[in-house]
């Protein structure tokens, strides 16, 4: 495959990411969620900050593995975990290790616009050919597609609340560059008041 | 290829004790010959979730996943392991999460393999720079007291706390199979 000459070429195509996850988690108030460093924590919280979101800002390639622990734990509660495809590529071997336990209250959301966006829009192996959906089919998890629209925001929360299977959802988003709102940082915090609102004390 | 134990059959049975009496309800590993005993007993316990790992730090976030809904987790592996968790340790730190994980060593006594050495002896040194602390057990009658001690650590007091299981605990490993 020949280079192109920035390596920063933008993708064209693809929904807002923004408005995508605003409508997807108004569809599901009662989802326990868990958003990947970068770019989707800034949308999940400016989609309306909840007490059951648990922002990560950092431990790149944890928020799919996190995930499955808290769904194990939750089987009664929907989690969906929403991430970049940068960030679930550095933790790509956790969607084998997804698949192997097969939790009914997980779906993956990976907002996929090809690139690295924190760092300077770098394109990432999903901008360079890697088909994230084929990949989670592979390794097991069945329930995996694409999604292109807006409107495809409903398949996905159909499952996130139906609870019937694992999914991995890819949604095709467009690389444009939107503001950053940043949710609270502090790590305890964040961790008490979601314990908190699950009824858990602290240790 | 197994490890021979010939000293302690009944340590691995005494860790279990332990994790279950303190209701752990998640074990994740990468699997290890010296956890063998462990990781066959949390997939045979109907009230423990066994989930393997495809490295070591997915580990770690699971069981911050694990506690944030109200699980407790312990993560076991071998001392490569460890090397593969150092960034997946911050979060430990960063949002104060107990954590407590089991540790087979190699490269540290009668290792056959030289390419085991230089993690296995930089394993304490990697847990301790990540703010974690180490204890270590290398006779099989100090085992539940001391894995004990680190778990209460952990879940009672918020710790983050590994266990080294020392090799010459864990025993050689067997490079001929036997005829």
């Amino acid at each position: 495959m020949s280079k192109t000459s920035t390596g920063e070429t933008k993708a064209v195509r693809g929904v807002g990411r923004r408005e995508f996850v605003s409508k997807l988690l108004s569809r599901v108030p009662e989802a326990l969620v868990v958003s990947g460093l970068g770019s989707p924590t800034y949308d999940v919280f400016a989609a309306g900050d909840r007490e059951t979101n648990y922002y990560l800002w950092g431990a790149m390639g944890g928020a799919a593995p996190l995930g499955l622990g808290l769904a194990l734990a939750q089987p009664d509660r929907s989690v969906v975990v929403v991430t970049g495809d940068g960030e679930q590529l550095m933790g790509i071997g956790s969607l084998g290790t997804i698949a192997v336990k097969q939790p009914r209250n997980l779906t993956i959301v990976v907002l996929d616009n090809g690139h690295y966006g924190e760092t300077g829009m770098q394109r990432s192996h999903a901008g360079l050919g890697s088909d994230l959906v084929a990949v989670a089919r592979g390794f097991g998890i069945a329930d995996a597609f694409a999604v292109d629209t807006l409107a495809g925001h409903e398949e996905v929360a159909r499952r996130i609340a139906a609870r019937d299977g694992v999914a991995f959802a890819r949604i095709l988003v467009n690389a444009d560059e939107v503001p950053r709102a940043l949710p609270p940082r502090d790590g305890p915090f964040i961790k008490n008041r979601f314990r908190s609102a699950l009824g858990l004390s602290p240790f | 290829m197994t490890r021979s134990s010939p000293n302690s059959p009944d340590w691995p049975a005494a860790i279990f004790r332990v994790l279950k009496a303190g209701r752990t309800r998640q074990v994740a590993y990468v699997p290890d010959a010296g956890h063998s005993h462990l990781i066959r007993s949390a997939i045979a316990d109907p009230d423990i979730e066994d989930v393997v790992l495809t490295t070591e730090e997915e580990g770690v976030a699971l069981a911050c996943g694990a506690w944030l809904g109200g699980q407790r987790a312990v993560l076991l592996m071998q001392s490569s392991g460890v090397g593969n968790c150092i960034n997946m340790f911050s979060l430990l730190q960063a949002a104060d999460f107990p954590f407590f994980a089991l540790v087979t060593m190699r490269g540290e006594y009668a290792e056959f393999n030289p390419w085991q050495g230089p993690m296995g002896k930089a394993t304490r040194g990697a847990l301790e720079l990540m703010g974690i602390q180490v204890l270590r057990v290398s006779r099989p009658e100090d085992v539940e007291d001391v894995v004990r001690a680190g778990f209460d650590a952990a879940f009672d007091a918020g710790g983050k706390v590994a266990v080294l299981l020392g090799q010459n605990l864990v025993g050689r490993k067997e490079w001929e199979r036997e005829q």
